[in-house]
């Protein structure tokens, strides 16, 4: 059996280790999941969204969601959008009087299909000011993996009170989504690549076009 | 350029790699020989590690506390690897809790025996790959291809490698060694062969070759019903693997098959979820250079609904519990695979990857690769000196790993294992030197005979000269020693220091 | 100063600057004696042993740490003009020692180790001062060699001590963090990658427009010295321990 043979090598390659607690073995100096120094969270994450290629529009409130949704889709010129279940249909509702095709998720679209689709919406569970990025967990109003990944074009919707200093908040707010064994992406701008010469192109395999609403 | 013509195009199923074996690349100064004398490679090289180096060092400053992530990123791999039997087991047992099936492999060919045995059964003959490096360790693709699969790279610089017949040279950007003009050709010439052709007019502007790259894979993640993935990290307590990316063929292949296959070396263990929050701001920041990469993904198990229903994680040893047991050069295990230590290398930065002779190129290379091979080759024997020891890849280890004192380690290891075999004239030499440096007037009875160079050779300096002195100077002049040592004018009295009557003694040094 | 406050110093040469370029030495003997130190230098002293152990020998370096233990154990500072040789004193003897299994050498080496400076850290923080009274009038440019800043890890004193040198101009040097590629025996074990790099450094020197180069180390500068002179670039070099013991001359 590898499985016992690898584990007796290990325990006989660690002969030196005599304190059983990992913890008390190699104390880690670092206080988790703390808030860093960052004077106007909401205004850095914009900033370094923005720094990505990504676009961003502000939203005063929920109310101006429909029409910014309808416009960022305009501009695109985007025909269709996948709606996840879990989407507040005002979101959509002037987009789709503008003659934008809804398309939901119910039964599940194949890939294929979703191939074809120009744009999806989702909202997102946390944002990360210092480093512009945003976290799906794909819960309801975020849909499943593959929704927010073929569609050329990825309209997502972050609330303020979502948007937290950094990395360190952010895995304290998703390590429950995580533990309950939801997938989570981040997603940093829209899909790029530096393989060539190191010279970053944006839109390779995921959407080319990451259009953040922010509310609030 | 030119790529190699595919020898048998209708044979195989996927571009041909080089002929070869790793293991019988020449030893490392052999190497260096015939790739600095490729200028192209050079600026290739050197363009891309300064863009990149550049990078790191302006996000790196960002942070105020980036030396404390250091340390805690060292003592959080340090805990895992001081108790990796504890860590793995809560990880198996966390994966088959969320509906994943975990297999064990102790070596290479056993892992591809598993991998293999897994495609056959789902009866496919393709797969889609996420990059990894430890299915490149293993040799993953040839062994798909011998059973008759057709294993894919999706990465586009692992895309570029794959079509031009290539291996990689660098652990993050694979083809760091070609430029946008041997990618153009490469598209043209291979991607037709093998699914849907780059366009006539393709240019070589990278976004054209980009979109070239997405148009060709996008019909192969459509129809894929197995994806092939390594992790960057396994998160022992909950069961949840992480990919970090940048181009979104990470995201496809963990999320479009049906069935997925993540490949990861025992060592990318991290005890808890809160620990990512260290390393995913030490990993992008020392790999490309950003903030944080486009995309990761995180997947724990099977999520009924949402992605692969069948999810399996091979555990791979090939080699690491071998390096566990010698407590100074486990600290290689550290790694996470930034690659900083090779886009700062003086060394690195002239030859490239492939004169290392190993997946792992580099600094982290030249420590890591004679450990998991152990030191019988030519190349594994080399590894560990192809380094000044200059210490700049140290400085920017996010995990903190002393390359340079591993690097003198890995040496001590190479010089008693081949005294045990055959002694050689280097240790006759090193033993005549130390028996010399171990009395002080042993050294100055030396010294008093290479004071009379000078003086026979009526010069006080060498120009080129031949071996054993050319090495050094075929380039450059070797200065004879003065007359009289310092030692010498010590005891004789230390008379007329050229110091205190203020007159600079400049002219004495040739 | 009185006799009773005067500081000992013990200077460790360093085998090359003893053999290959004793001015450096006695540039050390000047300075700190200027500077109202008494100089000593033990004669049971060798080397640091590095040129053994970096290349894997570490039963043929023990001499040398044995030798350096017996030379300046008595001595409460011991000062080197070398980073890399006291960068291997501190972080390799006492590794050495430990291999050797000798319980009282690993206490001897842990002593000494914690006594020896670099010059540049030896001026700065023991005698604390940054302006020697040195005179240079001449545009010099400076190479932090990587073991004194990785190893010895002396910061930007080399810097501080030329700053307040008179006369002089200190030029900036491209890509100075850049290895010369000398490393010891990877200049003979490597000698086309350790070319390589020391010409790319001769050459950014030869591009800075100084009439010095200057190092703290002399192993660094003999290799970046020996290019400089087969290429004819007329750039001389210098070791920063010279010129901070050059002062103007009297009329």
């Amino acid at each position: 059996m590898s499985k016992s043979d690898i584990l007796a090598r290990i325990r006989n390659s660690l002969i030196d280790v005599t304190q059983d607690d990992p913890v008390l073995d190699v104390p880690v100096d670092w206080q988790y999941g703390q808030a860093t120094a960052v004077a106007e969270p909401i205004e850095l994450f914009i900033e370094r969204v923005i720094d990505y290629k990504a676009t961003v529009v502000r939203a005063a409130s929920e109310k101006d969601v429909p029409r910014l949704v309808a416009e960022g889709l305009a501009q695109a010129q985007a025909t269709s959008l996948v709606v996840p279940a879990g989407v507040d249909p005002a979101w959509v509702a002037q987009a789709a009087q503008a003659g934008v095709e809804l398309v939901q998720d119910d039964p599940p679209l194949s890939h294929q299909r979703l191939n074809e689709i120009s744009a999806v919406i989702t909202a997102s569970v946390v944002g990360m000011a210092e480093t512009g990025t945003i976290a799906l967990d794909h819960r309801g109003d975020q849909g499943r993996r593959e929704l927010s990944l073929v569609p050329d074009m990825h309209v997502c919707v972050i609330r303020t009170d979502q948007i937290v200093t950094d990395v360190p908040q952010a895995m304290a707010r998703l390590a429950p989504s995580l533990r309950q064994h939801q997938p989570v992406t981040w997603i940093s701008g829209p899909s790029a690549t530096s393989d060539i010469e190191l010279s970053r192109v944006e839109g390779v395999h995921g959407p080319r076009t990451l259009h953040v609403i922010v509310v609030g | 350029m030119t790529t190699t013509a595919l020898p048998h195009p209708t044979r195989r199923l996927t571009p041909a790699p080089p002929p070869g074996d790793l293991l019988d690349t020449p030893k490392f100064p052999k190497s260096v020989k015939r790739y600095l004398g490729n200028s192209q490679l050079r600026a290739n090289l050197r363009h891309a590690t300064g863009t990149i180096r550049a990078k790191r060092a302006r996000v790196t400053a960002e942070l105020s506390n980036w030396e404390q992530l250091r340390q805690a990123g060292e003592a959080i791999k340090n805990r895992t690897a001081r108790h990796l039997d504890v860590y793995l087991e809560q990880l198996e047992a966390n994966l088959i809790a969320n509906g994943a099936q975990v297999h064990w492999a102790s070596t290479a060919a056993e892992a591809n025996r598993i991998v293999v045995d897994l495609v056959k059964a789902k009866g496919v003959s393709e797969v889609v790959k996420v990059k990894s490096m430890v299915t490149q360790e293993i040799e993953l693709n040839e062994a798909l291809e011998a059973a008759g699969v057709a294993a894919w790279e999706t990465d586009l610089a692992e895309l570029i490698v794959q079509l031009g017949h290539d291996r990689p040279s660098h652990i993050l950007v694979p083809a760091i060694h070609r430029n946008r003009s041997e990618v153009r050709e490469i598209f043209l010439q291979e991607m037709k062969l093998y699914g849907r052709a780059a366009p006539k007019d393709l240019s070589d502007n990278p976004p054209d070759l980009a979109g070239a790259a997405r148009a060709h894979l996008r019909e192969k993640f459509m129809r894929a019903k197995v994806g092939i993935s390594g992790a960057n990290f396994m998160v022992a307590d909950s069961g949840t693997l992480v990919v970090v990316e940048s181009e979104g063929n990470g995201r496809m292949c963990l999320t479009l098959p049906e069935t997925l296959i993540s490949v990861v070396g025992i060592e990318k263990t991290v005890p808890t979820l809160e620990d990512l929050e260290v390393f995913l701001q030490l990993l992008p920041r020392s790999s490309t250079g950003e903030r944080m990469n486009p995309y990761t993904s995180m997947w724990t198990g099977v999520t009924p609904g949402d992605g692969p229903q069948e999810v399996h994680v091979v555990l791979v040893d090939n080699g690491r519990t071998k390096v566990l047991a010698d407590p100074i050069g486990r600290q290689a295990l550290r790694c996470i695979r930034c690659s900083a230590c090779m886009n700062i290398c003086p060394v690195y930065e002239r030859v490239g990857g492939h004169a290392y002779g190993s997946v792992y190129p580099g600094p982290i290379g030249a420590i890591l690769t004679p450990q998991l091979r152990g030191t019988a080759s030519a190349i594994d024997q080399s590894l560990p000196y192809a380094s000044s020891l200059c210490g700049a890849c140290a400085d920017v280890c996010p995990v903190r790993i002393p390359i340079p004192e591993l690097l003198v380690h890995m040496r001590h290891r190479v010089v008693e294992e081949r005294k045990r075999k055959h002694p050689g004239l280097e240790r006759t030499i090193m033993k005549v030197g130390g028996w010399i440096m171990g009395r002080g007037s042993r050294f100055g009875a030396v010294e008093k005979l290479a004071g009379k160079a000078r003086g026979i050779l009526r010069k006080d300096k060498l120009g080129p000269m031949p071996w054993p002195a050319s090495p050094w100077t075929n380039a450059r002049d070797l200065p004879l020693p003065p007359a009289q040592s310092f030692r010498d004018w010590w005891k004789s009295g230390q008379a007329d220091n050229p110091f205190v009557s203020s007159q600079p003694a400049e002219e004495a040094r040739p | 100063m009185s006799a009773s406050s005067q500081k000992v110093v013990a200077l460790f040469a360093t085998c090359i600057s003893d053999l290959m370029y004793p001015n450096t030495p006695k540039a050390v003997v000047a300075l700190l004696e200027r500077l109202g130190c008494r100089v000593e230098f033990p004669t049971a002293q060798t080397c640091c042993g590095q040129m053994f152990t970096n290349t894997g020998y570490y039963p043929e370096a023990l001499g040398s740490v044995r030798a350096y233990v017996r030379a300046f154990s008595k001595y409460e500072h011991i000062v080197a003009p070398s980073g890399s040789c006291v960068g291997s004193v501190r972080e390799q003897h006492p590794m050495l020692a430990a291999s050797s299994r000798d319980k009282g050498l690993q206490r001897a080496v842990e002593e000494v180790v914690a006594r020896t400076w670099d010059i540049t850290e030896f001026l700065t923080d023991v005698l604390q001062v940054e302006d020697v009274g040195a005179y240079f009038p001449h545009k010099v440019t400076y190479h932090p060699t990587c073991h004194s800043v990785r190893v010895a890890k002396v910061g930007d004193r080399p810097y501080r001590l030329l700053n307040k040198v008179r006369g002089l101009t200190l030029l900036p040097l491209e890509d100075s963090d850049q290895c010369c590629g000398f490393g010891g025996t990877f200049s003979i074990k490597n000698p086309d990658m350790s070319t390589a790099m020391a010409t790319a450094k001769a050459r950014h020197v030869a591009n800075s427009g100084a009439e010095y180069l200057v190092t703290a180390d002399n192993a660094c500068l003999m290799n970046i010295g020996g290019v400089l002179s087969r290429g004819r670039s007329g750039v001389k070099t210098i070791h920063l321990a010279e010129i901070l013991a050059t002062t103007e001359p009297e009329e």
